[in-house]
């Protein structure tokens, strides 16, 4: 079970190492770690906090994109749950309280985007691109226009602390990933929503609640971007309706596809969608550290995605089988014109 | 059949009531002052919006288009900048750069078999950044071709001014309504967008229409990049962020089904004039705040989806009897 485990995160492994030596190469001290007031810094440690939003959308987005969904909504929902925190904080009425309105919050907007899906029948796309449209106007409304700033250190700790030397958003998006693949892997849970995504009406009608899972999991993914919208907000100690979380919903869904995860749903692995998260935000550490122009980056990630798209095509899938198979003798012309766009499922 | 040209008729009484209650409150609204002022503000979302149908029609999505925008302010200021070249040629340069970036994705999403969703994703990174590379400032176009264009509307009775990227907007849509519902082209759109098999089946040339209709989207782009730098006078990267957006809306509020194979161009324009008008209502109440703006089209997003929800259960529902009977 493990090597096979290990071997579906080995191309992405493979390429975060590029990666990582790449940038090592323009930039020497980019693996060191050194301890400064009892916590860790470098680098990686920069990285592993950066990359704490789009790691938790990662996770989130993946169990959405692999019941064949998709949700556009997650940067969106960031800002919401974050005025929401800040409005709570602003009013005083404490930490607790303003944690659980922000993720209630996040629930509330998954809720929503589930029930378009999975109870009125509306595609993905668009009923996520509802509250994605309207969801910033939300944001605003709750903080009312302003950027709300705050100095609740409580709050603060969520996005700028560090326990056991460790910044908390790396531990929190760790401890998230770690969780839920426990709860897909150790239960039946992650492959019935592969079985939503594969045929919904075929898992449907063998018996599996199609209708409450999608609700489910379009939950899960509110809950992660309420969380990364904590940490988001927790980090400038304010809540900016306009750029919070801006079209991290894109690097999300990046981050998936790097993970190997096909869009068309089915087979899904967390473990891979947040190395993929790891992979962009290296890139983007990277390509600053390394003094390039920022303006290379969105060239880079388009090139990354052309890449991927290319070695993921089903159809040139198809077509190199067919062309081993002619050359390997096998008059096998017409059994693969056959494989359907059911790409590599390994 | 009625049925299907219902959402255009919702769309349109929509707009109707929308600015009857405008004209209640603000008498003003209905002078062509503010008619003028609306097709000209909206020009470049309506010349891309009228691509983006053609996209949606075929069961596609192109979400590039917003850089592309952006992408063809920074072409066009950089150019005239540092050239000497007359700004007609460079818009022919820029439109033939578009166009071809539109065909190469279409290309792109028929070898690969991919969705288009995720293709022109990569086409959005590539053409903002592509446009971060020329310049991450923001350039001033000056040319005695931009202020003779800038200056030249035909004034309309009552003070309206009818500006030419107004026009242009108009001539676009009436050129998309042909191409749409008139042409051999605009069939095989309509075909792919009800299925992609049935289209082959029909004699589709699939992957030629495909190609087609998004070098059509990156065309309407670039001249919408043109239309907005003479609205804006000038270049700038960070321009136009999420217009691909606006527009999708605009053709889901028009009544073009996004599954794609049913829709009106004209519709879109409806939309786009709709859209327009909450933002001048707005404008004329002055107490509101700007957020409404995207709650307000992000609620007739809602009706207009879920009324297409609810069509197509009414077609399928009459429809079955007939099934079971045969």
């Amino acid at each position: 079970m493990m090597p096979q485990a290990l071997r579906r995160v080995l191309p992405q492994i493979l390429t975060l190492a590029a990666v990582v030596m790449l940038v090592t190469l323009v930039f020497p001290t980019f693996l060191s770690i050194s301890v400064s007031d009892g916590r860790l810094v470098g680098p990686v440690i920069d990285i592993l906090k950066r990359g704490a939003p789009i790691g938790l959308l990662a996770i989130g987005m993946t169990l959405v994109i692999a019941s064949r969904g998709i949700d556009l909504s997650v940067g969106t929902v960031m800002a919401i749950c974050g005025a929401v925190a800040a409005t709570a904080i602003v009013n005083g009425w404490g930490l607790g309280p303003a944690l659980l309105l922000a993720l209630a919050a996040g629930l509330a907007a998954g809720l929503w985007n589930g029930f378009l899906v999975a109870v009125i029948g509306i595609q993905p796309i668009v009923a996520t691109l509802i509250l994605m449209t309207a969801g910033r106007g939300i944001a605003q409304l709750i903080t009312e226009g302003r950027i709300l700033t705050f100095s609740h250190p409580g709050l603060a700790f969520l996005g700028s602390g560090s326990l056991f030397g460790i910044p908390v958003p790396a531990l929190l998006w760790l401890a998230a990933a770690i969780a839920v693949t426990l709860l897909m892997r150790r239960t039946a849970l992650g492959l019935l929503i592969e079985a939503i995504g594969v045929n919904r009406r075929a898992s449907a009608l063998a018996g599996v609640n199609a209708r409450v899972l999608l609700i489910a999991v379009y939950m899960a993914s509110g809950l992660c971007a309420a969380v990364a919208g904590l940490i988001a907000t927790a980090d400038i100690r304010g809540a900016d309706a306009n750029n919070a979380g801006l079209w991290l919903e894109l690097d999300a869904i990046l981050a998936v596809v790097i993970g190997g995860n096909s869009l068309m749903g089915g087979r899904f692995s967390i473990a891979a969608s947040v190395l993929g998260a790891l992979i962009i935000q290296t890139i983007d550490t990277g390509i600053l550290l390394a003094g390039f122009p920022s303006e290379y980056n969105l060239v880079l990630k388009a090139a990354l995605v052309i890449i991927i798209l290319i070695l993921q095509s089903p159809r040139l899938a198809a077509d190199w089988q067919l062309w081993r198979r002619s050359r390997s003798g096998l008059s096998g012309s017409h059994a693969a014109a056959t494989p359907k766009p059911k790409e590599s499922l390994r | 059949m009625i049925s299907r040209a219902l959402p255009l008729y919702v769309t349109i009484a929509i707009f109707l009531v929308a600015y009857a209650i405008c004209y209640a409150q603000f008498p003003a609204m209905l002078s062509t002052r503010v008619i003028g002022n609306l097709l000209t503000d909206n020009a470049y979302l309506g010349i891309v919006a009228v691509g983006m149908t053609i996209v949606i029609l075929s069961g596609g999505i192109d979400l590039s288009v917003g850089s592309v925008i952006a992408f063809s302010g920074v072409f066009i200021a950089v150019l005239l900048r540092d050239t000497g070249l007359h700004p007609i040629v460079v818009f022919a340069l820029l439109l033939a750069v578009t166009t071809t970036f539109g065909a190469l994705m279409g290309g792109f999403i028929h070898l690969l078999g991919m969705p288009p969703f995720i293709v022109t994703l990569a086409g959005m990174f590539l053409a903002r950044g592509a446009a971060y590379m020329l310049t991450i400032d923001s350039v001033p176009i000056r040319h005695a071709f931009y202020d003779a264009i800038q200056s030249s509307y035909y004034l309309m009775p009552g003070k309206g001014r009818l500006t030419l990227i107004g026009v242009l907007m108009l001539l676009s849509v009436a050129a998309g309504m042909l191409l749409a519902h008139r042409t051999r082209f605009g069939a095989s759109v309509f075909a792919l967008g009800g299925g992609e098999a049935t289209a082959r089946l029909m004699g589709v040339e699939v992957g030629r229409t495909t190609v087609l209709i998004y070098a059509f989207s990156g065309f309407m782009a670039g001249l919408s990049g043109i239309v907005f730098s003479i609205y804006t006078g000038s270049g700038y990267p960070l321009a136009t962020v999420g217009t691909e957006l606006t527009a999708i809306a605009a053709v889901v509020i028009g009544g073009t089904l996004l599954t794609g194979g049913s829709g009106y161009v004209f519709g879109t324009l409806v939309g786009v004039l709709t859209m327009g008008l909450v933002q001048t209502y707005i404008v004329f109440d002055g107490s509101l705040s700007s957020w409404w703006t995207k709650i307000v089209i992000g609620i007739l997003l809602l009706v207009f989806i879920v009324l297409q929800k609810l069509l197509l259960r009414l077609t399928q529902a009459r429809l079955a009897p007939l099934g079971a009977a045969a």
